[in-house]
């Protein structure tokens, strides 16, 4: 049976190789597997994509005319925590511009252990979101008579991110240099450390100490615990994989964010190409159409395979054409065409678009086969 | 203290807010105020804001204190008599005006069954809610609002006798209905607005049924027996004007028949029509190309040797000429002067439009269709008691669209061109479709307003029973003989050598970019190609150089623009508008170098 499964390994993919292995039933004969294995190989040819195919374009009509039917909106997640998700075409059009910052970068992160059944889930939760010192501030007074800035700390607060008072003070110390503090009780007294008393300083100290970064993982701006199929997992607004993947309790290998980016330089390219797959896919899911994935995974690879992400913009993948007219028909012609001019570039015309330009047959289809003529060297001895 | 706004500009403030609103609105309805002055509480931004500004919509509302209307039966009497009048109404403070923003404050009942206590005034007729196209939808309530806007949309295009003084004047693009009607179903508005004196509709026996595909997609048939009867039949006005313009240096134009010798003469044939005067005469029959007024202007620049070159005329032709694809019959010719003293010269032409197929109708709900077919009278289906419809409307029209009125209407129209009666349908207030149906069933009809019919062709009962009755039915203005066009070859623009653009010149359709990416897709690279070769050129090129050269004629020889004469050269075909393309970079001073190759 092996054999046979090795004869037909050029003739069918591997994965179709290993689908058909496991779908056999337990007794078999081998003519009936050859039947099978001649069948398949047989669909798989016909099913194969033929030369000369536009399929850059069919791919771009296949997503580009459901996108007119989408809803152009973001929707509201429902939930304690009330954040926003960009979806529909907004997403999609940041998705495949490549963009670098996206407008609602997102996190799902999956547990460990007994984690995932929800152990400690609020606290690690809580832990993990971003807390500026401003999260913690009850009221702030500012004496100008006395030269004192008077905090009051919601000490509940505290206790619920499971920080100490004395390690705040320490934050707190660090970030305001220049000052002296004083802790009593809930309140703490910040003074300029020279003598004279700058009432502007404390103006400024009184901003900046809102945001002294305290506690949880920077980017992190929302937690959300949700229950999903007997599993805990964290959404998050805000998303910092590299910080993330650190921690002990995070199953690292479903761990997700929606920043492509991200995915990239921690991952690598491979995984960004998938996550590009994924975020279009399930965009175009939501919205209940339709799109064949082979359409999505082409624009995916044309977007990843130097290694870098490029979007499908003037900067990313058109910038890259090699000829010079296809590049000018699409934006910005005339720094095309002068950067051309001064570098003295030639456009074999090899592609479409600068075909079409000429009114040349364009070499797609019909179009791509080429004549080849056999002369005879003999005969044309003769005639001479 | 609350803030005291006029106009959006601070005025002052006010200790007591509600006192102020409160006496105000009692001053105006004495009449001390001016009735459209309005003026509204904030409470959320604890402001009076009063506002006397101009642009405002306001709308009249009866005044309702205690729960109770002030307008009483008394009103009502008087006016019956003639001894009030609406004004008076207003004067009195039974009917005040109010704007979008003291509405908010306002609690508005629907009708007088409504008021309550916490109600300040009432609608005048339920029917106020929606406005005066809108009003002419009868059983209007039973609709969906979008429909209502879709029908009040399509009545303002329906044809009809929009003034009874149209044979005298001379507006463009007119369109008179020839036998309009009353509508039998009609609404309070429709009495008035006097609507019989400006009808724009026919009533028409309409059954709903598809009828072997013709009318699918909202299409109608038409029985070609009504159309000959004249259901439909508009005429058609266009004028043609010209002034004698004058122009620096006591040059004028001149309406005459132009000389020979004038530059941009054109045939003969053309000027056959002019009389003496240069003016066509009335009843002429023409199309397209005729000159209906003949017109010379002086030449557009001055020249010093033209001045002494008085043997040819160096006078051009401006005359007036039937543009493309259109055609009829001269109506009315017109000679005065404008306000400049310049003499004009109007000449308005008439052409009879018969419903033709792709012609434009709608109903009043909104229902609108093109003619897909008419139908020959024998192969109509026909009811059991020999009634052969005007009209056929297909019934996928309306499930998705849920215009009910639509299908009342049908039954008001059967009961009402039956009884010999104009049914009431104003929305809100119409005849019950309920009695409607009760009265149907008196007269020996189904009281579903379904029929047996039978298919015209082979004179088999058709097994469903046909919802068949009586509708206004509307003639819009876009008719297909003001808007087909084809083109297989003609004018091209000068710059770009491409197909010109539009019907009026004569023009391609474009296949754009998106329409190519078709083509691309299917694999069709001939095809694209031919499609695209509108502009196509075969321009020599010179091999070494790689730049575009002429064709010297004098020498029989092919010209290089650098190697000159002898350079080894080639024909290669390409769009115009790229070797356009290369002239605009040759102009910025980039050499675009072709490298030629053999195509084979």
């Amino acid at each position: 049976m092996e054999a046979l499964y090795k004869e037909y390994q050029d003739k069918i993919s591997g994965k179709l190789l290993s689908d058909i292995k496991e779908a056999m039933p337990e007794k078999y004969t081998k003519s009936q597997l050859k039947e099978i294995l001649d069948l398949v190989a047989e669909e798989y040819e016909v099913s194969k994509i033929e030369a000369g195919e536009s399929v850059g374009l069919v791919s771009a009509q296949s997503v580009g005319e459901p996108g007119t039917q989408m809803t152009l909106n973001t929707f509201h997640f429902a939930g304690v925590a009330e954040f926003n998700v960009t979806v529909g075409l907004p997403r999609i059009i940041e998705i495949l511009d490549g963009r670098k910052k996206i407008s609602t970068p997102m996190m799902e992160i999956y547990l460990k252990g007994p984690y995932a059944k929800g152990k400690d889930i609020k606290k690690i939760a809580e832990s993990i979101k971003q807390t500026e010192f401003r999260d913690f501030i009850r009221e702030i007074s500012l004496e100008i008579t006395e030269g004192i800035l008077e905090v009051t700390i919601d000490l509940d607060k505290l206790k619920r991110v499971d920080l100490k008072e004395v390690k705040l003070m320490k934050i707190l110390e660090k970030a305001l240099k220049g000052f002296t503090l004083k802790q009593d009780k809930n309140k703490v007294i910040i003074k300029t450390k020279g003598k004279q008393e700058s009432i502007s300083e404390l103006y400024k100290a009184k901003e900046k100490i809102k945001s002294i970064y305290v506690s949880g993982i920077k980017g992190i701006l929302q937690v959300l615990p949700v229950k999903r199929e007997e599993e805990f997992i964290i959404m998050t607004a805000g998303s910092n994989l590299k910080e993330i993947f650190k921690l002990d309790y995070v199953d690292t290998d479903r761990t997700l964010t929606n920043d492509i980016f991200e995915i990239r330089d921690i991952l690598g390219i491979e995984a960004a190409r998938q996550a590009v797959i994924n975020e279009v896919f399930k965009v175009i899911e939501n919205q209940g159409l339709n799109v064949d994935i082979r359409h999505i995974m082409l624009i995916s690879d044309t977007m990843s395979f130097t290694g870098k992400v490029r979007g499908i913009t003037r900067y990313g993948v058109v910038n890259d054409k090699s000829s010079v007219l296809a590049r000018a028909s699409f934006e910005t012609p005339v720094k095309h065409i002068i950067n051309a001019a001064l570098i003295g570039e030639t456009d074999p015309l090899s592609s479409v678009v600068e075909n079409v330009m000429i009114n040349q047959m364009i070499p797609v289809g019909t179009g791509l086969p080429k004549l080849v003529a056999q002369i005879n060297k003999k005969e044309d001895k003769k005639k001479k | 203290m609350s803030e005291v706004i006029l106009n959006g500009k601070f005025i002052g403030n006010v200790e007591n807010p509600q006192k102020l609103v409160d006496s105000f609105q009692e001053e105006r309805r004495k009449g001390k105020i001016h009735y459209s002055i309005n003026i509204y509480q904030d409470k959320v931004l604890n402001q009076v804001m009063i506002e006397s500004s101009k642009g405002r919509a306001i709308r009249p509302l009866i005044v309702v204190k205690d729960g109770k209307s002030l307008l009483t039966d008394k009103h009502l009497e008087q006016i019956q008599k003639n001894e009030l009048t609406f004004s008076d109404l207003v004067n009195q403070g039974v009917i005040e005006y109010l704007d979008a923003m003291e509405e908010e404050a306002a609690l508005v009942s629907f009708n007088e069954k409504g008021i309550t206590l916490n109600h300040t005034h009432m609608e005048i007729l339920p029917l106020a809610i929606v406005g005066l196209c809108t009003s002419l939808v009868p059983f209007g309530n039973f609709n969906q609002s979008t429909r209502l806007n879709a029908g009040s949309k399509n009545q303002k295009q329906a044809l009809g006798l929009y003034t009874a003084n149209y044979l005298v004047r001379m507006d463009m693009d007119v369109n008179i209905l020839q036998t309009p009607q009353i509508p039998v179903v009609k609404t309070i508005m429709h009495d008035s607005c006097d609507y019989e004196k400006h009808p724009s509709g026919q009533n028409v026996v309409v059954a709903i049924l598809s009828f072997d595909g013709y009318n699918m997609e909202d299409a109608i048939l038409l029985n070609k027996a009504s159309v000959e009867r004249g259901f439909a039949r508009s005429t058609y006005y266009r004028p043609v004007i010209t002034e004698e313009l004058r122009y620096s240096g006591g040059l004028i134009d001149e309406i005459s028949v132009p000389d020979k010798d004038v530059k941009g003469y054109k045939t003969e044939k053309d000027y056959r029509l002019l009389e003496g005067d240069g003016i066509i005469y009335p009843e002429a029959v023409i199309a397209e190309g005729d000159v209906v007024i003949g017109k010379t202007s002086p030449p557009r620049f001055l020249s010093s040797l033209d001045e002494y070159n008085l043997t040819t005329s160096s006078r051009r032709e401006s005359s007036m000429t039937i543009k493309h694809g259109e055609k009829g019959i001269v109506d009315f010719i017109l000679l005065t002067e404008n306000n400049e003293g310049n003499k004009l010269v109007q000449v308005r032409l008439r052409d009879q439009r018969i419903p033709e197929m792709g012609d434009k109708f709608t109903s009043r709900h909104g229902q609108k269709g093109v003619i897909g077919l008419i139908i020959d009278t024998e192969d109509m289906p026909y009811s059991a008691s020999g009634i052969v419809p005007d009209i056929i409307f297909n019934p996928h029209g309306i499930p998705s669209r849920m215009t009910m009125s639509h299908l009342i209407e049908l039954i008001g129209g059967k009961v009402g061109s039956l009884a010999g009666r104009y049914i009431d349908g104003t929305a809100f207030e119409s005849e019950q479709h309920v009695d409607l149906r009760k009265e149907l069933a008196r007269m020996g009809f189904r009281e579903d307003g379904t029929e047996t019919f039978y298919n015209g062709r082979t004179g088999e009962m058709l097994k469903a029973q046909i919802f068949v009755g009586d509708m206004y039915y509307l003639k819009l203005k876009h008719m297909v003989s003001n808007k087909v066009h084809a083109r297989a070859r003609g004018p091209i623009q000068l710059l770009t050598r491409q197909p010109t653009e539009g019907r009026a010149k004569e023009g391609g359709l474009r296949l754009g970019e998106m329409e190519k990416d078709t083509f691309v897709s299917h694999g069709v690279a001939s095809l694209l190609k031919e499609r695209f070769d509108s502009d196509k050129v075969a321009v020599p090129v010179c091999i070494k150089s790689g730049l575009i050269g002429y064709y010297d004629k004098r020498k029989d020889r092919l010209v290089s623009p650098i190697y000159g004469e002898g350079a080894e050269m080639a024909y290669v075909e390409m769009s115009y508008a790229f070797k356009l393309l290369l002239d605009e970079l040759k102009s910025f001073g980039i050499y675009p170098k072709l490298e030629l190759e053999d195509k084979y």
